[in-house]
């Protein structure tokens, strides 16, 4: 079994994580940047966390075979400071450029708040500008619906996006529709207490087919798990699915839409 | 489309669903047998537990709907970083 872990926060994983992932057949991943688990001070800090997604953790994930790839943003958490995101909107595109970064993300909205929306709509007129892919986080829980929405708007009030080229991930029962729906990709986290279960992102590529869909581990400092992808396609497997269809979700479905950068080269 | 009949349905997931609901209506029992108030997050999930006898495909859908915020405009400010799992209401 081959696959493509399209989300996982590796920063915050030990080694033997990557001699796992790379055991069980992942072939690349990608890092959205993210909210460290504490408030950064300032820009500087994500200066040096950018330069450790752009230059240190691909050394490491090459020492076990795997390709990394990243995403830049200032996440939804940090996003109610205006001014400090305003000051890291300024710092990225010195990375845009770096070998492995892929688009803007992980972007997005965490408690639908005022600012969130105003500092989305400001990452998503950088990536509209640079002509970058974009991969958004959707709130957790409560909050998800809700902020699902308001980030369809956003999207689509900005012409220049194309639908195709957004990866919406955390999708759920209640989510999954209208992302679909509205041309983008979706992506399923797979989370042992919250987001998706592997019997649920099944049922739910059973129910809305295996189009415009990935899976994730999105394996960060909080419950997760890394082998979570190969994991569930075992799963698939159980259920008596073919080969050819599990390949399509764990590896040519992230190929297809990761691909859309002319930076993801396995 | 699922692959499984409705027995190999049951063979491969009964007895990890009947694990789960014995652990909510123990769950409930503890709540229940516990001194003081219940807050907003067990209203919600009474409501929710409502739709698992509804029939149809959208029980899950209806169980994160019944959890989640209904409103359609963005809050003033974010009042923290978490979500609790259950819609507070609007003059939280
Ligand atoms: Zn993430």
């Amino acid at each position: 079994m081959r696959f493509i872990e399209p989300h996982a926060h590796m920063v915050s994983r030990t080694t033997d994580d990557y001699a796992d992932l790379a055991t069980s057949g992942c072939v690349a991943l990608c890092e959205p940047a993210f909210w460290a688990g504490f408030d950064r001070g300032s820009a500087e800090g994500f200066r040096d966390y950018f330069r450790q997604l752009t230059e240190y953790e691909p050394k490491r994930a090459a020492n076990y075979g795997i390709k990394h790839f990243t995403w830049l943003c200032i996440n939804p958490k940090e996003s109610e400071d205006m001014a400090l995101a305003a000051d890291v909107l300024e710092v990225i595109p010195e990375f845009m450029d770096c070998p492995n970064v892929l688009g803007i993300g992980e972007i997005g909205l965490n408690k639908n708040s005022r600012n969130e929306v105003k500092v989305l709509e400001m990452h998503v007129d950088l990536a509209a500008s640079h002509d970058q892919l974009i991969l958004v986080h959707t709130p957790h829980l409560e909050d998800k619906h809700k902020g699902t929405r308001l980030i369809l708007d956003v999207l689509k009030n900005d012409s220049r996006i194309k639908p195709e080229r957004v990866m919406i991930d955390h999708v759920e029962e209640h989510t999954i529709g209208m992302v679909l729906d509205a041309g983008h990709w979706g992506g399923m986290t797979l989370y042992p207490e919250s987001k998706c279960s592997p019997a649920r992102a099944i049922d739910m590529i059973e129910r809305f087919g295996s189009e415009r869909l990935w899976w994730d581990a999105a394996c960060d400092w909080g419950p997760s798990v890394p082998l979570a992808v190969p994991r569930t396609a075992c799963e698939m497997r159980r259920r008596g699915h073919e080969e050819a269809l599990i390949e399509k979700v764990i590896f040519e479905n992230p190929k297809a839409f990761l691909s859309q950068s002319e930076r993801f080269q396995l | 489309m699922t692959m499984m009949t409705r027995q190999k349905v049951m063979d491969q997931y009964f007895m990890d669903a009947r694990h789960k609901l014995i652990d909510i209506a123990a769950f409930l029992d503890r709540v229940e047998g516990a001194e003081g108030d219940e807050d907003f997050r067990m209203t919600a999930f009474r409501d929710a537990i409502k739709h698992l006898e509804d029939g149809g495909n959208d029980r899950a859908k209806d169980v994160l709907m019944a959890f989640s915020d209904p409103t359609e405009d963005p809050i003033a400010k974010a009042p923290g970083k978490g979500a609790c799992g259950a819609w507070p209401g609007e003059n939280a």
